[in-house]
């Protein structure tokens, strides 16, 4: 069979998130002084890094054909929690772990809803929204810091990577860049994460195909609940304190990065890696207008508005084109 | 040596009997055909067989033990694997995965993609099928959809498959390589029920034939043993001279006067969808659309509805322009034209309610809602309908989709004539159902004729329009090429033209 060298238009997507993160960075390295530099760079990181997390979560959930809205009250419950629990003396990293598994739960039981009842996971998760912000305040009414905590301030001050210049890799970059790689090696790489695609594209087709599709989809939830979790504890780490009003809307933000990253909102199709050029696109924009200084910074979710309608279109597009081939 | 035999199998669904003590057998290494009109209980057979279905009596032998099966999965498991007319795989994923998801070749507990695209092939392999494996089977056509399902069947150890419909959606080319890969496998041992409308398959590629009828076994008859007629005969439970007579409806009206135009398309066109287009419509009379697959005919039928906007030529409907803007099927309805769709199942019924608001709901949407029908004109409507098309249902308070094919059509078609239109167009209105329906649809048709309505009739069995029609409109790929009428109407005349 003749092999066409051409681009699979499956990549289209990705692509075109990639080329838009390389020329909004060349706009801003041509316009403004000591933006090409690697502190702006792994600022960009440093400042995204819960968003990250939270969009890894959601683009594993809408891969699977569903939709989490619980993510920015689930980051905020969990960043209270460990708020609250380290302020009552508890020891940090168990309250890390408290946290985790309060994340996990939380996303399995929604899921169980979601799968065992064939409830619409929009309203579920909704419902889990109202839930876990409500839930937060509970835990306590305003913010709470946590200042001189031993375990944080360890990590803070000597779990660092020099790369020169004075700039840093700190933890939380790190643990986003892991939890993204983690990702993208189970739904790329393991039966499991492919169950994930499968039902994604076809739920009947899967379950005739010997997918258990409910326990996929409570699997798919839980690591989203996981990742929310683990957002909530880098939030509250990069600001050292949990308050109960943080992240709202942000569970938008996530969604947006995903599709931005090219992952069709129906499921099935797209790639986790794209997720990380959304996330990087979505703070470029907001750096980049810092960099200007004189616009208001809301402009950021105009542009932000605009790409996901631009995306959302390119890909209806695709798939039009790629229906007419056949 | 028998594979499979299920011994005094029955099933009832509430009332409804669907199969009553059906033994059946099959061998290792034979094409097995199931024959039965609709509603004779094929399609309950084979999901009983595959574990959709348990069976209310009766038991399962199986290569060698009795089986209970809960589920597809576990038929799969034990070698029954099924391969659907409509195929159950990820468009979206690639042929690798939808040949070896759940079952994907490890490394280290990751995924090797290489043994997988491998495996891949060489499933495919097997089949003769040589395409690239890493691209989407949305990529590939039906044809090709299908054999990939089959090759997944087959890369788990398969004893028996079963194929249902699987040669409705391919052309001649596929089909014939689609049946020398059945015996292929036949020849290596496997057994395989095959399931058609086509009788010509039946007997180019099986060894036995078991016809079902009313939900009881008829019989299993070799398939040389069985002369065409004896077999048809067997299906509908009618005589041979029964269908001889059906089958030479002559086309009496051809040369009579024709009736007032009622739709008049002149060079009529949608760039790059199909045409130009030129014909009428006339009152009384039957046009057929005459055309391969994808040759334009349902593509023409949305264009005069106007589901499709048409871009050049000229469309008149009475003697008044339909304006290529503002034509759309609201204003199609009140023009009195009727379309029944191909894609019955996804345009037409709606199976949770019941015959009577099926059949009433075109009449009623055409009078708006405000300005309900009253309950016993609705019921009078109903029964109207069910009497006048021999709708075969208890009542008309049964929910639709509990009737079978056949019935559904033909509810369709009363949905559509309540409103009393002049023209009606249908769009495969014969396909998968079964010969007694068709025969009754096409009777149908020739009565709408004479009680004065034009109809458009797109079917692509090419005997039913020579039969049914007084005219053809022929197309080839998407393009009218020619019109024949009157006694020219005759397959080697279509045939010709449609070949070029």
């Amino acid at each position: 069979m003749l092999k066409r060298l051409r681009f699979p238009i499956r990549y289209v997507p990705f692509a075109a998130t990639v080329a838009v993160f390389i020329v909004a960075y060349a706009i801003g390295a041509i316009s403004f002084k000591n933006f090409f530099t690697l502190r702006v760079f792994v600022n960009l990181f440093h400042d995204n890094a819960y968003l990250g997390i939270a969009a890894v979560g959601t683009g594993i959930v809408i891969l699977s054909g569903g939709i989490d809205l619980s993510v920015g009250a689930v980051i905020a419950f969990t960043g209270m929690l460990v708020a609250k629990l380290t302020a009552c003396g508890i020891n940090t990293g168990l309250a890390i772990l408290i946290a985790l598994a309060v994340g996990i739960l939380f996303g399995i039981l929604q899921s169980t809803l979601i799968a065992s009842f064939d409830l619409p996971p929009f309203l579920v998760t909704l419902g889990g929204m109202f839930l876990a912000r409500g839930g937060s305040f509970i835990i306590n009414e305003e913010a709470l810091s946590i200042l001189k905590n031993p375990v944080l301030d360890f990590i803070e001050d000597n779990l660092q990577l020099s790369l020169g210049n004075g700039v840093y890799l700190e933890c939380i970059e790190v643990v986003y860049l892991i939890v993204l790689l983690c990702g993208i090696v189970f739904t790329q790489w393991t039966p499991l994460g492919r169950r994930i695609y499968a039902i994604g594209v076809n739920e009947q087709s899967a379950l005739l195909m010997g997918v258990p599709v409910a326990r996929t989809k409570i699997m798919a939830y839980g690591i989203a609940g996981f990742c929310s979790a683990l957002a909530g504890i880098v939030f509250t780490v990069y600001l050292k304190s949990g308050n109960p009003l943080n992240c709202i809307g942000l569970e938008m933000d996530a969604i947006a990065a995903v599709v931005i990253g090219g992952i069709l909102l129906t499921g099935g199709v797209g790639y986790l890696l794209g997720s990380l050029f959304g996330v990087l696109t979505l703070g470029l924009i907001q750096v980049l207008i810092m960099f200007q200084g004189n616009i208001n910074s809301w402009w950021t979710r105009i542009i932000i508005g605009i790409l996901v309608l631009l995306f959302i279109f390119m890909q209806n597009l695709i798939t039009k084109l790629s229906d007419k081939k056949q | 040596m028998d594979i499979l035999r299920t011994t005094g199998i029955s099933k009832s669904f509430g009332e409804v009997q669907a199969l009553k003590d059906v033994d059946f057998s099959l061998e290792a290494g034979e094409i097995h055909a199931l024959m039965g009109e609709n509603g004779a209980g094929k399609s309950t057979l084979v999901k009983i067989i595959t574990g959709v279905y348990q069976p209310t009596n009766g038991s399962i032998w199986f290569d060698g033990a009795d089986r209970r099966l809960n589920s597809p999965q576990e038929a799969e498991q034990i070698g029954i694997s099924t391969v659907y007319q409509e195929v159950n795989l990820l468009p979206d994923l690639s042929v690798t995965e939808n040949i070896c998801l759940g079952r994907e070749p490890r490394k280290f507990g990751f995924i090797d993609w290489k043994a997988a695209k491998e495996r891949a092939r060489k499933a495919l392999a097997k089949l003769e099928v040589d395409i690239d494996v890493s691209a989407n089977l949305a990529s590939y056509s039906i044809a090709i959809q299908q054999l990939v399902a089959i090759a997944r069947s087959l890369d788990v150890e398969c004893k028996l498959l079963i194929l249902d419909e699987p040669t409705s959606s391919l052309d001649e080319n596929e089909t014939h390589q689609l049946f020398q890969i059945m015996r292929h496998l036949r020849d290596q041992g496997l057994a395989i029920i095959f399931i058609t409308h086509f009788l010509d398959q039946v007997y180019e590629v099986c060894d036995r034939i078991t016809i079902l009828r009313d939900g009881c076994k008829v019989g299993t008859f070799r398939a040389c043993d069985l002369p065409r007629v004896e077999m048809v005969s067997k299906m509908i439970g009618k005589s041979k001279e029964e269908i001889d007579s059906m089958g030479h409806r002559a086309p009496s009206s051809s040369e009579q006067a024709l009736g007032p135009v009622i739709l008049k398309a002149e060079n009529l066109e949608s760039r790059g969808v199909v045409g130009p287009l030129n014909f009428e419509l006339h009152a009384g009379s039957q046009v057929g659309l005459a055309g391969l697959l994808g040759s334009g005919r349902t593509e023409t039928a949305n264009l005069l509805f106007g589901i499709a906007s048409y871009d050049a030529g000229h469309l008149e409907i009475n003697g008044k322009v339909a304006n290529k803007l503002t034509w759309n099927p609201r204003k199609a309805v009140k023009a009195r034209l009727a379309l029944i769709a191909e894609d019955r199942k996804l345009t037409g019924v709606i199976p949770d309610l019941t015959v009577r608001e099926n059949i009433i709901l075109a009449l009623q949407a055409s009078k708006g809602a405000m300005n309900q029908i009253p309950r016993r004109q609705q019921d009078q409507i109903a029964e109207e309908y069910i009497r006048r098309l021999d709708i075969k249902t208890p009542s008309p308070e049964q929910l639709l989709k509990n009737l079978s094919g056949g019935n559904q059509q033909k509810v369709l078609i009363a949905r559509w004539l309540a409103t009393k239109p002049e023209l009606i167009i249908l769009d495969e209105p014969t396909r998968g159902i079964d010969i007694g329906a068709k025969a009754e649809i096409e009777a149908l048709t020739d009565d709408l004729c004479k009680a004065g309505m034009s109809v458009v009739f797109i079917s692509s069995e090419l005997e039913e329009i020579v039969r049914d029609c007084q005219r053809v409109v022929v197309l080839r790929d998407r393009r009218q090429v020619g019109e024949l009428a009157g006694t020219d109407v005759t397959m080697k005349n279509i045939l010709k033209m449609i070949a070029g």
